[in-house]
């Protein structure tokens, strides 16, 4: 499942920041974020509710608007920084070359518009095929998402597709200008548990067969590990740990990551509370001195109050922002 | 045109004897407007056509009444009939064309303060707010003393008074729908704001716009007459309904009623048939009411 990552990323970001400025105070969303995604490389983008993870998708395609703004870092996308590009040159970039999978298929398409005319206008935007041409290349498309009567289907409106087969939709105008980088937040979120793994399958098997990377933003670990090539953990806008799928849900050396890892329900053994992390996400306006984590980490010591630690080699490919990580074995 | 006999607004409508009449009054006024002019034989605005001796002839029912003039006339001979039929021209005219305007306009300003946000947002939205807090006849009153009278004046400052209501519910849907994903991903998908506006905001902000517009028409045509009542309306060569009542109202008191109530009578039936099926469009068009 591993692809080797080839020497120059297609995707590498810098130490980004992106703050909101609002009138309670300024809220560091994205804290000095850095991760790389490789040519036809998954990475899962892994954190809870509030960790700053989908203000990194929208960073990416500069998407960010008032009071919001990127207050530092780069955005290399083929080593042209997005961070620094105007407008228009983003407008290419979007859906071309970077495309987006929404949370909420029930809420991703117009209402008004038949699922046709919404992808001819991807097609309009981002190709310079006639009429008929661009009208096949729809019809392949929601062929290849698995939508049968494809023909027909175009001149259907959202209301009469199924909240899955909506999503698959929603794939198919994001892969239609084949784009090389797919931000999928939350893709599954709003499916059931059925229609989840057909999805996931579906979109694995589509980056494949384009070449295609993905950033997988998700808060479900089991979903990321399915799909993931690599994994980095968000927590407070910050980058607690980052590696190899396997090495990552396998051998966590970060608190924070055991802890996802240990909330996700086990079937096989019946408790009866299910295991959490205690507290709740910090106040992101005034983060506490030291270490973000240390108030909901079982491991804190004096020194997490003090120092903020810093990403820091691990064992294997992991790297973990930890002053006592966990060894390899190690219950947290 | 078989899909919509058998939707379920028609099916409602047919239930409505609200909607029934109202569209019905609706569509009198539609043909009176239309075809006024051949329905009648006196022209009242030709002088050559109007003859003095036939001044203050009472309606033809009461005595000393002309089967040539059915509902009377008035000082100078005119046909009250042939004048209400004249008069509700303009006053529909007036009504609709400032409604276009204003239903433009506002839906515009709604667009770029909703969608854009800012400082653009601040600026149109305090004007309609300080608009809200004066009463529409009075700042309608205030620019037409300004900018004298006249048709085209009555269409500015009907424009200027209703453009705010267009602008608030525009802006307050606008907001609602770019939070909706389908915004968001045009604006992945590499659209233009103008784009995104025209062609994903726009029409989903519509719907609650037909009921306002519809109503607006027959409040359009109050104001109107109220203007003309008062003396800065439409100019005495193309007399409105309300400037027919404020005629007739000189002489209200010597007995010559018909000179100024049947102009009234067919205002209050004009906006009577407009409100009502505005009710019903609002019930129809509202998904909470449903």
């Amino acid at each position: 499942m591993t692809r080797q990552i080839k020497s120059k990323p297609l995707l590498a970001v810098q130490d980004l920041h992106t703050h909101f400025h609002t009138f309670a105070g300024t809220v560091k969303a994205v804290n000095g974020v850095s991760f790389e995604v490789g040519a036809g490389e998954v990475m899962g983008l892994v954190g809870e509710s509030g960790g700053g993870k989908s203000v990194v998708g929208f960073s990416i395609l500069g998407l960010i608007d008032s009071p919001g703004k990127i207050e530092g870092g780069q955005i290399l996308l083929d080593g042209q920084d997005l961070v620094s590009a105007g407008e228009n040159r983003l407008r290419q970039v979007r859906g071309r070359e970077i495309s987006m999978v929404f949370q909420d298929p029930m809420t991703s398409l117009n209402p008004l518009h038949t699922v046709g005319r919404q992808m001819d206008e991807v097609l309009c935007l981002h190709s310079d095929l006639d009429a008929a041409a661009r009208k096949q290349a729809c019809i392949d498309m929601l062929e290849s998402v698995g939508i049968s009567r494809a023909e027909e289907r175009l001149k259907a409106y959202p209301h009469q597709f199924s909240g899955g087969m909506r999503q698959r939709v929603v794939i198919a105008i994001a892969m239609l200008a084949r784009p090389r980088l797919i931000i999928a937040d939350e893709p599954t979120t709003a499916l059931d548990v059925t229609i989840q793994s057909q999805i996931l399958k579906l979109m694995r098997q589509q980056i494949a067969d384009k070449g295609a990377s993905m950033i997988l933003i998700t808060h479900d670990l089991a979903v990321v590990s399915e799909m993931a090539d690599h994994i980095t953990v968000l927590y407070c806008g910050n980058v607690v740990e980052r590696g190899k799928t396997r090495e990552l849900i396998e051998t966590p050396t970060h608190p924070y990551t055991r802890g996802l890892i240990d909330s996700i329900p086990d079937t096989a053994e019946r408790h009866d509370r299910l295991k959490q992390i205690p507290g709740s996400v910090p106040d992101i306006r005034n983060l506490p001195k030291g270490c973000n984590f240390k108030d909901r980490c079982p491991r804190a010591q004096a020194l997490c109050a003090e120092r903020e630690p810093t990403l820091t080699a691990q064992h294997g490919s992991l790297w973990a922002a930890c002053h006592f990580p966990l060894k390899p074995g190690e219950l947290a | 045109m078989t899909g919509f006999f058998q939707s379920e607004f028609f099916h409602n409508y047919k239930r409505s004897s609200s909607a029934i009449i109202g569209s019905a009054l609706m569509a009198f006024f539609a043909f009176a407007v239309l075809a006024g002019p051949f329905l009648v034989a006196q022209d009242p605005y030709d002088i050559a056509a109007l003859n003095l001796m036939d001044s203050y002839k009472p309606p033809m029912w009461l005595e000393g009444g002309d089967p040539r003039f059915p509902l009377g006339t008035d000082g100078q001979g005119r046909d009250v009939w042939a004048s209400i039929l004249y008069g509700a021209r303009i006053s529909v005219f007036i009504g609709l064309v400032a409604m276009i305007a204003s239903c433009t306009l506002g839906t515009l300003l709604g667009l770029i303060a909703g969608f854009y946000g800012g400082i653009a947002d601040a600026i149109i939205m305090r004007i309609a707010d300080i608009q809200l807090s004066f009463p529409s006849i009075l700042i309608a009153l205030f620019l037409m003393s300004a900018v004298g009278t006249g048709i085209d004046k009555v269409l500015i400052a009907l424009t200027a008074v209703g453009w705010v209501v267009y602008a608030r519910t525009v802006r307050g849907s606008t907001l609602s729908e770019i939070e909706k994903e389908y915004v968001q991903a045009a604006k992945v998908a590499g659209l233009s704001n103008r784009k995104i506006i025209r062609k994903h905001v726009l029409p989903n902000v519509l719907t609650p716009l037909i009921v306002i517009a519809t109503i607006q028409v027959g409040t359009f045509v109050l104001i109107e007459a109220s203007l003309s009542f008062l003396g800065v309306g439409v100019p005495i060569t193309q007399p409105s309904l309300g400037l027919l009542i404020k005629n007739g109202f000189d002489v209200l008191f010597s007995g010559l009623w018909w000179t100024s109530v049947f102009p009234g009578v067919a205002i209050m039936t004009l906006v009577f048939g407009i409100n009502l099926f505005g009710d019903f469009l609002r019930d129809e068009l509202n998904p909470r009411l449903k």
